[in-house]
């Protein structure tokens, strides 16, 4: 374990120094900045416009602009995953930066443990200081906070995490470009799966339905982001909760217990995927 | 004492490609031997293998005793790729941090000072990765392979990048290491390197060793050389015993003798020859 701390802190320090860190640091603060202004307007709009007494505006245009921004950091989170993993293996071997860390006693699985607990730890930690930050921006503007805010952070971290651990077994297999095309393809995917569940819930197509059903099991980060926004509004009631549990964009969707169970299950199936091709791998 | 290395019968197959084709080696504690062959004769492969980073498709190979790829083997060994890359954003001292703590190492400071003066880097601790030269980054290689002080040092052509100081620097460390009683196995396509320090050589070509010995063992008698009023005349079928007969024979016939020099083939015609003939 000691070896994978080891690693873990070479991995935090590497992503620290490398410029796809500043990128990602760069684009945050520009969306931070224009979700802000963002927030600012649409209260203001929201406040001069006559309010429908059965319809909260203010968390109707809370929900939606926060939900907004979860997807943002979703996809900012991804991008930092998959640029801090896709080459951990055999981009790394390609290299020859891996070889005089494989040949120390430290093993494979200590290696790949720890270049997992070191992007996952970056990935988490960037998600929920976005994510906060946009909590408190959407707060601070419109005095609107989310039902279970610690909920909705929590399915967002995930989601990146399962990201990371996904695009660290793909290097193992893919080089550096083909594992990143790979994984974005991935999430474009589940992106677009979880859509046309939406569109097959609203509209009772069954095949629709199965399809995001499967894609929910096989790509679980789609059905935590869906989880997490709907940790938004999860206590809202009445008309307004009815029309937001419609978006605010893919849809949310109320997560069972047996979400987080799998979450962890597949993390632990990639972690047993990659332990066996990573021990037959040729470097 | 168990060898450094023992490969027994090893073999690695890539599909219907033979990348090693029965290959038995023994490498002494202490030894210095030197890995030479054409480029895909199987040496970096052989290296990889004893390093754990490939596995062999038939045969045995152990360092130390212990099977290549355990814990164990992996402790004995410091290793640089011939293709290697440090991380750039690493200072040299940061670097070698880092290996003493996977290594296990508990030679703090002490040592990471130790190595860099070693390799001639001792002004360089805070130099980046990125700021290095190639040559500078592959001593920084070799002081990175010497963390923790194997007792096998696998060196896959160490000197490629160096210049001729470089190369000196690199050659007085073999040397070095050599009476500390760490073991070397230097692949390289630098033949005079490999002739000038090497206590043995074995020739690879397509995954078999076709020549081994000593670098004196592989050099081949070619006669000799007589320099006399009359210019310089070569005897290419004499040996060394017949040296006097020979010189006899001329001051006989009214030569006047400058000099005697008995010819031998190098390293490079003693490789050319293993390697023309497989």
């Amino acid at each position: 374990m000691s070896s994978a701390l080891i690693v873990a802190r070479y991995a935090l320090r590497e992503a620290v120094r490398r410029r796809v860190i500043l990128v990602v640091l760069f684009l945050t603060v520009c969306f931070l900045a224009l979700y802000g202004l963002g927030c600012v307007v649409t209260f203001n709009e929201v406040e001069s416009l006559a309010a429908d007494d059965q319809i909260d505006d203010r968390v109707l245009a809370g929900s939606t602009l926060l939900g907004l921004s979860m997807f943002t950091i979703l996809f900012l989170g991804a991008v930092l995953a998959v640029f801090l993993t896709l080459g951990a293996v055999r981009g790394d071997a390609e290299r020859g930066l891996l070889q005089p860390l494989v040949v120390r006693p430290l093993g494979r699985t200590s290696l790949l443990l720890g270049r997992f607990a070191g992007a996952a730890a970056v990935c988490a930690l960037y998600v929920v200081l976005v994510y906060a930050a946009a909590v408190l921006i959407t707060g601070l503007a419109g005095e609107w906070w989310p039902d279970q805010g610690a909920r909705a952070g929590l399915g967002l971290v995930l989601a990146v995490v399962v990201i990371a651990a996904m695009s660290l077994l793909g290097s193992i297999f893919l080089s550096s470009t083909a594992n990143g095309i790979a994984v974005f393809m991935l999430f474009g995917a589940g992106l677009a799966a979880g859509l046309l569940g939406q569109i097959g819930d609203a509209l009772a197509v069954e095949t629709l339905q199965d399809v995001a059903k499967v894609s929910s099991w096989v790509l679980p980060f789609e059905a935590l982001y869906q989880a997490g926004l709907h940790g938004l509004t999860a206590d809202t009631s009445g008309i307004t909760g009815v029309i937001v549990q419609l978006g605010p964009f893919g849809g949310a969707q109320k997560a069972s217990g047996l979400l987080w169970v799998w979450t962890v299950a597949y993390l632990a199936l990639i972690a047993a995927a990659a332990r066996l091709a990573f021990a037959r791998r040729d470097l | 004492m168990p060898a450094a290395l023992r490969c027994e019968s090893l073999e690695k197959r890539y599909g219907a490609t033979v990348a090693l084709g029965g290959v038995d080696l023994e490498v002494a504690p202490g030894e210095l031997l030197g890995l030479l062959g054409p480029n895909g004769a199987g040496k970096s492969t052989l290296t990889k293998i004893a390093c754990g980073l490939v596995r062999a498709s038939g045969g045995q190979a152990q360092v130390e005793g212990a099977p290549t790829g355990s814990a164990e083997a992996r402790s004995a060994i410091g290793y640089l790729a011939e293709l290697f890359r440090l991380p750039d954003w690493l200072t040299a001292d940061e670097l070698l941090a880092l290996h003493q703590e996977l290594a296990g190492s508990e030679g703090g400071a002490a040592e990471r000072g130790e190595l860099l003066e070693l390799v001639g880097l001792a002004e360089a601790t805070n130099t980046k990765v990125a700021a290095m030269s190639k040559g500078m980054q592959q001593r920084l290689g070799i002081a990175q392979a010497l963390v923790g002080s194997p007792r096998l040092l696998m060196l896959d052509e160490p000197t490629s990048a160096l210049d001729p100081v470089g190369r000196r620097v690199v050659r007085d460390l073999l040397r070095d290491l050599r009476g500390r009683g760490i073991a070397v196995v230097l692949s390289s396509h630098l033949l005079s390197e490999v002739e000038l320090v090497c206590d043995r050589v074995a020739i690879l070509v397509s995954g078999r060793i076709v020549a081994r010995g000593t670098p004196l063992e592989l050099a081949r008698p070619r006669g000799v050389e007589i320099e006399t009023a009359g210019g310089v005349r070569t005897f290419p079928e004499a040996a060394r015993e017949e040296v006097p007969r020979i010189v006899a024979d001329l001051v006989a016939a009214g030569e006047r003798v400058y000099s005697v020099r008995l010819l031998a083939s190098t390293l490079e015609d003693a490789y050319l020859e293993a390697v023309g003939a497989a």
